[in-house]
C-alpha cells in the first residue's frame, strides 16, 4: 500500500479551545490510485490533506499514524519531514498561482529549490523541459517572472514544479476550483497523465466538486464535519452509495440536461455542526433522515463490500 | 468578527494594550491635576535661578528663575490639546480624502492620490518655517491646525487601502442599490466596519502630531505664548542648561514624549494584535 | 515583454514621477512667493516694524526691501521674475550676514548637512534592515531589540541629541557637545583637523542614527514577517526547503517597501536634522534656520525653504531610480503608483 492513515486526529488549536477539524481518520491508498477526497466546504478535507505534508500551527497533532511505502511519516516534526517533502510526498496547494515568488525568475527559483534538495538543476534541465512541454508550457517560461505568465500558466508550472522529483504521494488541493471548465478539463487530463507516466505514484485529488472525480478519481473518500463518512471505487459512489449523506449529495448533483420546472434542484437540509465543541457520536445526525440512538455512538469506518467503507450504523 | 464588548475584553488582556494604556492615563492625570499643585505661574521669575530640584521647587528653577515643575505640567497639557487637536484634524481630513479616494476609484482616485502624494512629499517644515516667518502670532489652534493639514496623507492612505478591500463587500453594494448616497454609504456602512482601524489611525495621527509639535516649538516655530514641553527644551539649549549641566531643565521634557508616543505606539502594536489576530500568534 | 516594451514602462514610471515632483516644485516655490504677499499687512511693514528704528532709517530700509522684494512692480511680473532669479541661481542677499549672497551662505552649510545626514541615514538603514530580519527570526533578539526599537522611534531627535549631549559630553566629558570643530581651528586639510571635526560629528551622527536605526529595524522586522507568512513561503516550506532559502527570499522581498519607506521618511529626516543641528550648534543649513527665524532674515529662509525642497525632490528621484532597479515588477509595467 502506498499511503496508510490510522486513526489520525488533527485539531484547530483556536483561542476558544480546540476545533474538531479531523477525528479519527483510518483510510489507505494504493499504488497508482487516484482517490477523490470530496465533502463540502469545512468538513477537513484540506485540512487532512495538508496534515499530511505541512502540520503547521495553528493545526495541532492529536494522535494518529501515517505510512508512505511501510516508512512511518513523523508529520508532527516539521524538521524530519523535510526528508519526505518533495521526494516522496508532494503537494499542488489551492493557492497555485501565488505560490511563486514574485521576484524570481522561475528558472532560477526552481535551480534554488533543487540545489537546497542537493540536485543540480543542469542534470534536470532535460526532463524539465519535457515535463514543462507535456503541460503545454513553452520553456521560455523559466526565463520569465511569475507575474508575465497568466494564472493557468503559473499553476502548471507549480504543477511542474511540485511533481518533478516524481513523488509517491501527490496531494491536490482544490487545483480546479478556480477555473473555467474547459481549464479544468485540461488540468484534470495533466494529473491523470502525470499518473499514467508514471510521475506520480498516488494522489488525493481533493475538491468539492464531484462531478470531476467521476471522471478522474479511481475510488472517493467522502467526508463529513470532520468525520470519514465513505470510501467506495468511484462507480460505487455514484451507482451505489451507502452513506445517507452520500446518498443525498449523489442526489443534489444536476443532471445535465434536467430543467428547473421539470426536475427541482434537491439540497441538504440543514448546516453542520460547530466543530469547536462537536456533538459526540455521528455528526451527520442532525441531518439525517435516517437517524436512531445508536447514531449518538460513533459509527466505526468498516468495510462492507470490498474495497468499500462506510461509516453507518445502518450499514453494518 | 466578535460583539464589542468582547472585543474589549480581549484589548484589555492584552499586555500591551494595557501598558500603553497606564502610561497614557499617568500622564494624562499628571497634565490634569499637576498644574493644581504648581505654587506658580510657569513663565514667572519666581526662584533662585539654576537651582536643582528641591523640596521648594520639585523639578528645580531654570536660568531665571521660573519654577520648572510648573512649566513641565502645564507644557503637557499644552502637548496633549496639541496631540488631539492636531491628531484629530489629521484624522478626520485623512480618513474623509481616504474614504472618497477609495470608494470612488478612477479619476477621482487619480486626482486625490497625486494630491497626497504632494502633500507627502513637501518637508513640512520647510513650509511651516515661511508661514511662520510672517505669523507674528500663533497659537494652539494655529499650530494644531497646521499639523492636521499636513500629516493627514499618513492617514489617507492607511484608510484608501482599508476601504478598497471593503468596497468589495456586498453589503456595500446592497446599499448602492437602495439607493444611498456615496456620502451616507462611505459615512454609514463603510466607516463603521472600520472603526477598530479609524482608532488606531488616531493614535497614530496622535502620536505624530505630539512628536511634530514638539519639533516645532523647539525650533522655536511653535505658539508665541504659553509654554510646552519642546518650548522648554528650546529655552533650555538657548539658556545654556547643557554647559550649566541643568538635567532637571533638559531631560523632563522630553523624557515625557517619548514616554507619551512610545506608550502610544506599543498601544497601537498591542490593538493590531487584538483586532487582526494572526493565528500565528496562538 | 521585449526590451523597448520595458524601456517604454520604465519611461513612463519615471515620467509619472517627475511629472509630480515638478508639480510639487512648482506648487512649493509659489507658495514662497505668495506667503509673505497673502499675509495681512504689507510685508515690508511686518518686517521694519520688527525692526523697531528711528522713522528716517525706517525709510531706508522699507525703500531697500520696497527694491528687494519688486512690489512696485506688477504681481505677474513678480512672479516671473521670481521664477527667473531662481533659476539663475539668485536667492537674494542675507541680511544677518549682509552682505553676502544666500546662495553662498547655504553653500558654506551643506558639506556639514552632508556629512551629518548621509551617514546616518544609510548606515541606520542598512543596519536597521539587517538586525530587523534578525529579529523576525530569532525569539530572544525580538523580545529585546523591539522595544528598545520602538523607544528610539519614539523619542524626539533633538531630546536623544540633548541627552547624549549631557551624558557623553557634559558629564562625562568625552565628546564636544556644540560646533563642527574646535574654535581654536580653522578648516584646512590636515588629521588634526580631520580628526577634530570627527570628534565634533560624532554625537550629532549618534542622535540621528539611533532614532532613524529604531523606525527601519521594527518596519523590517514588520515587512520579513508579512514575507515569510506569503504564499510563495509557505509553498516552498511545504516542498522542503530549508528556512535560509526562504528568509533569502522573504529579505530580498522585505527590502523593496523599506526603500520606498525611505523616500516617504525623507520629510521627518529633515526635521529631524534641522533639530539636532540646533541642539548641537551645528553648523549646517538647520542652524541656518534658526538663524534666520531669530535674525529676522527671510531671504536667508527663503533661501533654505527653497534647498530643503530641491534637495528632498531629488533624493526622492534617485530612490526611484534605484527602485526600478532592483524592482523586477517596475520594469515591466507591472506597479506604478
Amino acid at each position: 500500500m502506498a499511503l496508510r492513515v490510522e486513526n489520525l486526529r488533527i485539531y484547530y488549536r483556536t483561542l476558544r479551545g480546540y476545533v474538531h477539524a479531523v477525528e479519527g481518520a483510518t483510510f489507505s491508498v494504493g499504488d497508482g490510485e487516484i482517490m477523490g477526497l470530496a465533502g463540502e466546504s469545512g468538513c477537513g478535507k484540506t485540512t487532512l490533506g495538508h496534515s499530511l505534508i505541512y502540520l503547521k500551527p495553528p493545526m495541532a497533532y492529536i494522535e494518529g499514524r501515517v505510512f508512505l511505502d511501510g516508512r512511518e511519516l513523523p508529520i508532527w516534526d516539521m524538521d524530519r519531514m523535510n526528508e519526505f517533502r518533495f521526494r516522496h510526498i508532494s503537494i499542488i496547494p489551492q493557492y497555485a498561482m501565488n505560490a511563486l515568488n514574485p521576484t524570481r525568475r522561475i528558472g532560477p527559483l526552481i535551480a534554488d529549490l533543487l540545489a537546497t534538495r542537493g540536485i543540480d538543476f543542469r542534470q534536470i534541465l532535460p526532463e524539465l523541459q519535457r515535463r514543462l512541454d507535456l503541460v503545454q508550457l513553452s520553456p521560455e517560461v523559466l526565463n520569465r517572472y511569475p507575474f508575465e505568465l497568466s494564472g493557468g500558466m503559473r499553476q502548471r508550472v507549480v504543477m511542474v514544479i511540485s511533481t518533478l522529483l516524481n513523488p509517491s504521494l501527490l496531494i491536490a488541493d482544490e487545483i480546479t476550483s478556480a477555473l473555467d471548465v474547459s481549464t479544468q478539463r485540461a488540468v484534470c487530463e495533466m494529473i491523470v497523465e502525470f499518473r499514467n507516466r508514471g510521475f506520480v505514484r498516488s494522489t488525493i485529488f481533493i475538491t468539492h466538486d464531484m462531478s470531476i472525480l467521476y471522471q478522474i478519481a479511481d475510488t472517493i473518500l467522502v467526508m463529513y464535519a470532520g468525520q470519514l463518512a465513505e470510501k467506495a471505487p468511484v462507480e460505487a459512489i455514484f451507482r451505489s452509495p451507502r452513506h445517507p449523506y452520500t446518498r443525498m449529495l449523489i442526489a443534489s448533483l444536476p443532471r445535465v440536461g434536467a430543467r428547473q420546472r421539470v426536475e427541482r434542484l434537491k439540497g441538504i437540509p440543514g448546516s453542520p455542526p460547530p466543530l469547536l465543541d462537536p456533538p459526540p457520536g455521528c455528526r451527520f445526525r442532525d441531518r439525517c433522515p435516517l437517524a436512531f440512538e445508536r447514531c449518538q455512538e460513533p459509527p466505526p469506518f468498516v468495510e462492507v463490500e470490498p474495497g468499500h467503507f462506510v461509516a453507518c450504523w445502518r450499514e453494518i | 468578527m466578535g460583539s464589542r464588548s468582547e472585543l474589549m475584553y480581549f484589548a484589555w488582556r492584552n499586555t500591551k494594550v494595557r501598558v500603553g494604556v497606564l502610561i497614557l492615563a499617568l500622564f494624562v492625570i499628571l497634565a490634569i491635576v499637576g498644574p493644581l499643585f504648581a505654587r506658580h505661574d510657569p513663565n514667572a521669575y519666581v526662584g533662585p535661578p539654576a537651582h536643582p530640584p528641591s523640596r521648594e521647587y520639585w523639578l528645580g528653577t531654570t536660568t531665571f528663575g521660573q519654577d520648572v515643575y510648573s512649566q513641565f505640567v502645564h507644557g503637557l497639557r499644552a502637548t496633549f490639546i496639541v496631540g488631539l487637536l492636531g491628531g484629530g484634524i489629521g484624522t478626520l481630513l485623512g480618513v474623509c480624502i481616504g474614504l472618497l479616494a477609495g470608494y470612488r476609484g478612477g479619476m477621482v482616485d487619480e486626482i486625490l492620490n497625486m494630491f497626497t502624494n504632494i502633500v507627502l512629499i513637501l518637508p513640512t517644515l520647510a513650509v511651516l518655517i515661511i508661514i511662520a516667518a510672517y505669523l507674528t502670532v500663533r497659537g494652539i489652534l494655529v499650530e494644531s491646525l497646521f499639523i492636521g493639514c499636513t500629516a493627514w496623507p499618513w492617514a489617507a492612505r492607511a484608510i484608501r487601502a482599508q476601504t478598497f478591500s471593503l468596497r468589495a463587500r456586498e453589503f456595500v453594494d446592497l446599499a448602492r442599490m437602495s439607493g444611498r448616497s456615496s456620502w451616507k454609504i462611505m459615512f454609514y456602512e463603510i466607516a463603521p466596519n472600520m472603526l477598530s482601524y479609524l482608532f488606531m489611525t488616531f493614535i497614530l495621527q496622535f502620536g505624530g502630531a505630539v512628536l511634530i509639535a514638539a519639533t516645532l516649538d523647539f525650533i522655536g516655530l511653535g505658539p508665541t505664548q504659553g509654554i510646552s514641553l519642546g518650548l522648554m527644551m528650546n529655552n533650555a539649549v538657548l539658556w545654556a542648561a547643557l554647559p550649566l549641566g541643568m538635567w532637571w531643565w533638559l531631560i523632563p521634557p522630553g523624557a515625557a514624549i517619548t514616554a507619551i508616543v512610545g506608550a502610544l505606539y506599543v498601544m497601537n502594536v498591542g490593538l493590531d494584535e487584538v483586532f487582526n489576530p494572526k493565528l500565528r500568534e496562538l | 515583454m521585449n526590451l523597448e516594451e520595458r524601456g517604454e514602462a520604465v519611461i513612463r514610471y519615471l515620467g509619472r514621477k517627475l511629472f509630480v515632483y515638478l508639480l510639487t516644485f512648482f506648487f512649493a516655490v509659489t507658495i514662497d512667493w505668495l506667503i509673505p504677499r497673502l499675509m495681512p499687512g504689507n510685508p515690508v511693514d511686518i518686517m521694519v516694524s520688527r525692526m523697531a528704528l528711528r522713522a528716517d532709517a525706517a525709510e531706508v530700509v522699507r525703500s531697500y526691501y520696497i527694491q528687494a522684494f519688486q512690489l512696485d512692480l506688477p504681481l505677474w511680473r513678480q512672479y516671473l521674475n521670481f521664477w527667473i532669479a531662481l533659476f539663475r541661481g539668485d536667492l537674494g542677499v542675507s541680511i544677518w550676514l549682509f552682505p553676502q549672497p544666500v546662495i553662498s551662505v547655504i553653500a558654506r552649510a551643506v558639506p556639514y548637512d552632508l556629512l551629518l545626514l548621509l551617514p546616518a541615514i544609510l548606515l541606520s538603514w542598512v543596519l536597521g534592515n539587517q538586525v530587523g530580519a534578525m529579529a523576525a527570526r530569532v525569539r530572544w533578539l525580538d523580545n529585546t531589540v523591539l522595544p528598545l526599537a520602538y523607544i528610539l522611534t519614539a523619542t524626539p531627535y533633538m531630546w536623544l541629541a540633548l541627552l547624549l549631549a549631557w551624558s557623553l559630553g557634559q558629564v562625562a566629558g568625552l565628546f564636544p557637545i556644540s560646533g563642527a570643530y574646535g574654535y581654536n581651528i580653522r578648516p584646512h586639510l590636515s588629521w588634526v583637523f580631520i580628526r577634530d571635526l570627527l570628534w565634533h560629528w560624532t554625537l550629532p551622527f549618534l542622535s540621528l542614527f539611533l532614532v532613524m536605526f529604531g523606525g527601519w529595524a521594527i518596519g523590517m522586522r514588520n515587512m520579513i514577517i508579512y514575507e515569510l507568512e506569503a504564499d510563495y513561503s509557505r509553498y516552498l516550506s511545504a516542498l522542503g526547503a530549508p528556512q535560509r532559502l526562504i528568509r533569502r527570499y522573504a529579505f530580498r522581498n522585505a527590502v523593496l517597501p523599506q526603500i520606498t519607506g525611505l523616500a516617504l521618511q525623507l520629510g521627518a529626516i529633515v526635521a529631524g536634522a534641522v533639530a539636532t543641528e540646533i541642539a548641537f550648534a551645528y553648523p549646517g543649513t538647520g542652524y541656518l534656520i534658526l538663524q534666520a527665524v531669530l535674525n529676522q532674515d527671510y531671504f536667508l529662509l527663503q533661501g533654505c525653504f527653497l534647498f530643503i525642497i530641491t534637495g528632498v525632490l531629488v533624493a526622492n528621484l534617485i530612490i526611484d531610480i534605484v527602485y526600478i532597479l532592483v524592482d523586477p515588477r517596475t520594469r515591466l509595467g507591472m506597479v506604478g503608483e
